[in-house]
């Protein structure tokens, strides 16, 4: 569904992505993790296309995305969660998600972007609930359901989450990681970039390891959670050893 | 199929699998491992600027002799704590090779093992005796980790006991699959009437064989002694142990577990790499090994990639049953000869391996090949001319029937083939032009 070939990116100067090749597969559920700095958010805007990528391919669907319009891409089924939620404060919760559709507005009839909130509703109960609330009232946890809501609204096959579980609490990190689950039963195809490598890694397929800008580790969710490297940076697991 | 999501992958599909995973590999050796690092520097490769399998052509190879050289410990791409087994090679001038495995490493290897036994044929309803060594060499383990991981019955029987035990085993623990070499295989046919067992009355079904050359010929013996279908695989400890390939059903061709392992038949005089169909030298890169990874390993073993597809519907590419190793190749008549194999048949036939010399000629253009061979008192009442006569016999037959040529067979008397200063016989004497 989505492959990335060689991709270099940065900013300016810097050189962030230096040949990062990875893929996901259709219905597949792939963590990427890694340090802070080492280029998962510019991967994911890269190919969202909003950081512009120097070399490389990303191929979505058959269809080279390199650089292409944000909006295009998000046209052809690759919507972005964005780190922070990235929501529209002043703007209320149904606002915010009637904006998810923008995107598609010459495209489909009205009446399609409203089923589909149904839908979002339908999945965050509690979205429906405060639909006419400001967005910038909403807690933590419910402002990360209204980002993913509003990519869903773009109606993707592919979404790319960067960090959903950044400075919410546990239990709903959980709530949020189980609709992930629930989407992907519904053949939706996912890219989860995350710190918590853990919650990650419970519901991934498969993940990859990105250091410095470059691919260090590929396997299958178990083969990351037995690596003892991953173990050591990412899981935590000797420093609690030491402390014992 | 045991993984048809990874053994029937498209082609595309698995080079974007095969890149990023070789790409990631290359990372690491050169982060972790101090030998690739000087290796690659020293080459001028940049490492980072391999886009496609295609630039694979740069990167150095790895010999033998390296991985020796770095004996025990230095080309593990981990730390030793996250060692969970270690295995030994041979390596180049009676020096071992260890070979490290992680935890993952371990089920990677499990699963290539059992994908090659379900390619074989074998099921959770079997009974597997593996006759492989057990021990420091990866033998046995590999096929017993698939063999359980598949939910088979596995008897540990190993290759140190009698073929009398072996074959009671067989008949009483009602075996349906044999795993060993060829030799014990044919071995345990011949025997089966000594030991007074009829074929039929064991319920043998399938011989999965390897660990060295074996011809169609043998094959045919093997399954008619021993009435099964007998199966090649081919693996060596180096690149991860026996599992590397395997044939399926159609026989034709060993395919390789190509998400792990990039092959490659490389000519050995100019190292460059073969098209399908041309016969060279086996390399092996892993890409999925964590604590053992071998970049471009040359194998020394002589096979050929198979062009086309294959009907049972696997897309990993197959390569040849092995024909032998590089280092006892010689060509006569246009093809190629294995010593070892000569050397087999010699030592099958006699009962001990005498001194002998191999001595070509060509005459009107046709290549010849006389095989001198010592008398000696460990030869079997070779003191009769007529034994002599139809030991010289069942050789020429043998060598025609299995390798497909015809030789003369001489005998000479003890000590009279020439020496060298350290007392050794040439093996080869070649007065071609």
């Amino acid at each position: 569904m989505l492959r990335v070939l060689n991709l270099e990116a940065g900013y300016g100067n810097l050189r962030v992505l230096k040949g990062v090749s990875m893929h996901v597969s259709p219905g597949e559920i792939v963590a990427l993790i890694g340090a802070n700095g080492a280029g998962k958010t510019t991967l994911l805007g890269a190919i969202a296309g909003i950081v512009r990528a120097t070399d490389g391919e990303i191929v979505f669907d058959g269809r080279a995305i390199r650089n292409a319009p944000a909006e295009r891409i998000v046209r052809l089924g690759c919507a972005l969660v964005p780190e922070g939620r990235q929501i529209f404060a002043p703007l209320s919760v149904k606002e915010n998600l009637m904006l998810g559709a923008y995107a598609r507005r010459r495209r489909e009839p009205r009446a399609a972007a409203h089923a589909r909130m149904e839908e979002v509703r339908g999945l965050f109960g509690v979205l429906g609930e405060r639909q006419g609330q400001l967005a910038g009232t909403l807690s933590g946890g419910e402002q990360q359901m209204l980002a993913i809501g509003r990519a869903l609204m773009s109606a993707p096959r592919c979404i790319m989450m960067d960090e959903p579980s950044m400075g919410i609490a546990p239990k709903i990190v959980k709530d949020i990681f189980q609709t992930v689950v629930r989407l992907r039963g519904q053949g939706m195809t996912v890219l989860l970039v995350e710190q918590n490598a853990r919650a990650a890694l419970a519901i991934a397929d498969r993940g990859y390891v990105l250091e410095a800008g470059r691919i260090v580790i590929e396997g299958s969710a178990r083969d990351l959670l037995d690596n003892r490297d991953v173990q050591r940076a990412y899981l935590g697991k000797e420093y609690r050893r030491i402390d014992e | 199929m045991f993984d048809a999501k990874c053994e029937a992958m498209g082609r595309e599909d698995l080079a974007q699998l095969q890149i990023e995973r070789l790409q990631l590999t290359l990372n690491r050796v050169y982060r972790n491992v101090a030998f690739y690092r000087h290796t690659f520097d020293a080459a001028g490769v940049a490492f980072e600027k391999i886009r496609a399998i295609e630039d694979f052509k740069e990167i150095p190879f790895t010999t033998r002799e390296d991985l020796a050289r770095s004996y025990p410990y230095d080309m593990f791409a981990v730390p030793l704590k996250d060692v969970v087994r270690i295995h030994s090679a041979p390596g180049a001038s009676r020096r071992m090779i260890a070979v490290g495995y992680t935890k993952n490493d371990l089920r990677h290897w499990t699963d290539c093992a059992a994908r090659i036994l379900t390619a074989a044929g074998v099921t959770d309803q079997d009974v597997v005796q593996i006759a492989f060594h057990y021990d420091l060499f990866s033998g046995g383990f590999g096929f017993h980790q698939g063999a359980e991981r598949l939910g088979a019955s596995v008897i540990p029987a190993s290759a140190t006991m009698s073929l009398e035990t072996q074959v009671t085993i067989m008949r009483d623990y009602k075996t349906t699959v044999l795993i060993g070499t060829p030799s014990l295989a044919c071995n345990l046919g011949t025997m089966l009437d000594a030991f007074k067992v009829q074929p039929q009355a064991l319920h043998l079904r399938v011989g999965l064989l390897g660990a060295e050359p074996w011809s169609e010929e043998m094959r045919a013996r093997i399954e008619a002694m021993l009435h099964i279908t007998a199966i090649d695989s081919y693996g060596l400890t180096a690149v991860m142990g026996p599992g590397v390939a395997g044939e399926c059903a159609c026989k034709d061709g060993l395919h390789v577990n190509e998400d792990h392992f990039i092959v490659e038949v490389i000519d050995p005089r100019t190292l460059r790499p073969l098209p399908p169909g041309e016969e060279g030298e086996l390399v092996f890169t892993t890409i999925t090994k964590e604590a053992f990874p071998v970049i471009r390993f040359r194998t020394g073993d002589v096979s050929a990639l198979v062009p086309g597809t294959c009907a049972c519907g696997r897309t990993f590419v197959r390569i040849r049953r092995i024909a032998g190793h590089i280092d006892d190749r010689l060509f006569f008549g246009g093809r190629n000869v294995f010593l070892s194999q000569l050397e087999r048949i010699m030592g099958e036939v006699l009962g001990t391996l005498p001194h002998f010399q191999i001595v070509l000629d060509r005459k009107d253009g046709v290549d010849g090949m006389e095989i001198r061979t010592e008398v000696s008192a460990e030869i079997p009442s070779i003191d009769e001319l007529k034994t002599l006569d139809r030991l010289r016999l069942a050789i020429v037959q043998r060598i025609e029937v299995e390798a497909g040529m015809q030789v003369k067979v001489t005998f000479v008397e003890p000590k009279t083939l020439a020496r060298s200063e350290t007392g050794e016989v040439a093996r080869v004497v070649d007065t071609r032009e």
